[in-house]
C-alpha cells in the first residue's frame, strides 16, 4: 500500500505544508512531535519533527534546509531533507501549496 | 529478560462512551448485553474533568462514541473543551441526529473527523440489520460530512449476512467520497457472541471477500484506503487485546467506569474503578483492574513459556473468558490453546450452506433486561 520507495523529486523552490487530514503537534508526554489523523498517530523522530514543523506552506524547501543547517550548525543537509520530504509526500504527510 | 512489569506509557487513546442510548439495534453491538441495567450517564462536568485529567497523562486521540453520541446534547461542549486541550477528536456515529446545524456547530467546536457506520450497501439489509429505517439518512449524512470538509471514515461491520455484498459496499464508499473504509469483520463479544451462529461467515465467503477487497485496492490505490480486518476465528494465532492490556487504550463507560478495553466489564472477579471516585492517574497506573493483565506475569501455560507471547500477549482476555471460562487462559483462537476445539467447532458449523433457524437477537433495552436476568453462564 505504501509508496515510500517511489522517490518523488523535490523542487527546492516548492513550499511544503502539512498534508490535508493530518495535524502536527508537540506531545510533551511522548517527548516527540506527532502527526495525528483519523483514528491514528505517527510518532516522529527528532529530525522528522524538526523538518515537518518548518513546513508551513510559506517557506520553500531551500529556506527550510538553510534554517535547519543554521539551527543545528550543520551543512549539506539538502539531500537528506529532500529524501525525507519525498517519503512524506508519498504518505500524504506533506503537500505542496 | 526480566519479567518485571515496566511502567506503562501514557493512555494515548481515550474512548468516551457517552451513552448507551442508541436509535439502532445492531445484532453485533459490542456494548454489554445488560447495558439496560446501567441507565445512569455522567453529567457534563464529569466528562470535562475526565478529558483534562487524561490529557495531563498524555492522551491525545479521543473517540466520542456510545451508543449514539449525538444523543448527548452537550456533545458540542465536550468537543470544544477537548479541542482546547489539544486532542484529535474522532466522532463515531450512526449518523442519526447529525443535522446540518449540529455538524456546523461541531466543526466550530473543533471536531477533527467523523466515522460514519453503515450496515450494508442495500437499504433492505442496512435497515434489517440495524432494525431501523436509516439507509437514506446515512447517505444524506455522508454528503453533509464531505460538504463540511471533514475527512470521512466509513465503517461497515462485516458478517455472514452482508459479506457477499462487499463489492457494492466498497463501490458505495467510493461514490460517497470516503477517504478510509474499515471493513471490520465482526468480533464475537456481547451481542455478536449471542448471534454468532448467524453471523460467522464461511471460509468460501471470506476468500471471495478478500479477493474483492484486493481488486478494489489495486484499482483505487491511495484514494480510498481500505482496511479489512479478518475474523480471528479464522486465524491460528490470536490478536493482541487492544494493543496490549493497559498499554494504549482507556475507555470510560456512560456511568464513569474506566476500562482497559471496550468489553472488559464482562470479566468476573475484577473490579474496575469509577472516574468519580478515583483520579485518571491512579486508575491508569495503580488500579487493580488495569494492572491485572498488564505485561506477562499473569500468564499460564501454554502462554507462559510460549516464544510468541511477546507478540500477542496471550490474545484477548474477554475471548478467553467467553470460550474457555477463564480470563487468564490462552485465547482459544490460538491453535496451542487446549480450548481451541471450541473455535474449530464454530468454524466447522459456519461452513454449512443452509440458513439458521435461530432468530437473531437485536440489541434493545427489552432484550437487554431479559439477558441481565439470566444466570451468569457463558454461552458457546
Amino acid at each position: 500500500m505504501s509508496s515510500d520507495t517511489n522517490s518523488v523529486p523535490i523542487d527546492e523552490q516548492a513550499r511544503p505544508a502539512i498534508g490535508r487530514g493530518f495535524r502536527l503537534q508537540w506531545e510533551a508526554a511522548q517527548s516527540a512531535h506527532v502527526l495525528l489523523y483519523p483514528e491514528g498517530m505517527v510518532k516522529l523522530n527528532g529530525s522528522a519533527g524538526e523538518i515537518l514543523r518548518r513546513c508551513d506552506g510559506v517557506h520553500t524547501v531551500a529556506d527550510i534546509v538553510a534554517d535547519l543547517e543554521r539551527t543545528f550548525n550543520r551543512s549539506g543537509l539538502t539531500t537528506d531533507v529532500q529524501g525525507f520530504m519525498s517519503i512524506a509526500l508519498g504518505k500524504g504527510w506533506l503537500q505542496f501549496t | 529478560m526480566s519479567a518485571a512489569v515496566q511502567t506503562p506509557g501514557p493512555p494515548l487513546w481515550l474512548l468516551l462512551e457517552l451513552t448507551y442510548r442508541c436509535p439502532l439495534h445492531c445484532v453485533y453491538c459490542y456494548n454489554p448485553v445488560d447495558f439496560a441495567t446501567t441507565e445512569q450517564e455522567q453529567p457534563t462536568a464529569d466528562w470535562l474533568r475526565v478529558l483534562r485529567e487524561a490529557r495531563e497523562l498524555g492522551a491525545v486521540q479521543l473517540g466520542l462514541s456510545g451508543g449514539e453520541p449525538m444523543l448527548r446534547e452537550d456533545l458540542e461542549e465536550i468537543t470544544a473543551e477537548a479541542h482546547r486541550l489539544g486532542y484529535y477528536i474522532n466522532l463515531i456515529t450512526s449518523g442519526v441526529g447529525l443535522t446540518e446545524a449540529r455538524i456546523g456547530a461541531l466543526k466550530r467546536a473543533g471536531l477533527d473527523h467523523i466515522q460514519l457506520s453503515f450496515q450494508d450497501s442495500t437499504r433492505e439489509m442496512n435497515d434489517f440489520l440495524s432494525h431501523t429505517r436509516t439507509f437514506e439518512l446515512k447517505e444524506r449524512v455522508a454528503r453533509l460530512i464531505k460538504g463540511h470538509g471533514y475527512p470521512m471514515v466509513m465503517n461497515c461491520v462485516i458478517h455472514r449476512l452482508n459479506i457477499d455484498h462487499l463489492d457494492t459496499i466498497i463501490a458505495m464508499a467510493e461514490r460517497l467520497g470516503a477517504e478510509y473504509l474499515e471493513l471490520a469483520n465482526t468480533q464475537y463479544y456481547s451481542w455478536a457472541h449471542l448471534n454468532r451462529e448467524q453471523l460467522l461467515p464461511s471460509r468460501a465467503q471470506l476468500e471471495v471477500a478478500e479477493r474483492t477487497t484486493h481488486a478494489w485496492r489495486e484499482r483505487l490505490g491511495e484514494k480510498l484506503r481500505i482496511f479489512f480486518v479478518v475474523p480471528d476465528y479464522y486465524e491460528e494465532r490470536p490478536k493482541r487485546c487492544v494493543n496490549g492490556w493497559g498499554t494504549t487504550l482507556l475507555t470510560v463507560t456512560p456511568d464513569g467506569t474506566a476500562l482497559p478495553c471496550h468489553t472488559a466489564k464482562m470479566l468476573p472477579g475484577l473490579s474496575f474503578p469509577n472516574v468519580r471516585s478515583m483520579s485518571m492517574r491512579d486508575i491508569w497506573f495503580h488500579s487493580e483492574g488495569f494492572n491485572r493483565f498488564r505485561g506477562q506475569g499473569w500468564m499460564k501455560e501454554p502462554c507462559a513459556s510460549c516464544e510468541e507471547r511477546e507478540k500477542d500477549l496471550g490474545g484477548c482476555r474477554c475471548q478467553a473468558y467467553l470460550l474457555a471460562g477463564d480470563a487468564a487462559a490462552a485465547d482459544p483462537v490460538c491453535a496451542k490453546s487446549p480450548h481451541h476445539a471450541v473455535v474449530v467447532q464454530a468454524v466447522a458449523t459456519a461452513q454449512r450452506t443452509r440458513g439458521v433457524e435461530k432468530p437473531l437477537i437485536f440489541r434493545d433495552r427489552k432484550a437487554s433486561r431479559v439477558l441481565a436476568e439470566r444466570p451468569a453462564t457463558r454461552n458457546d
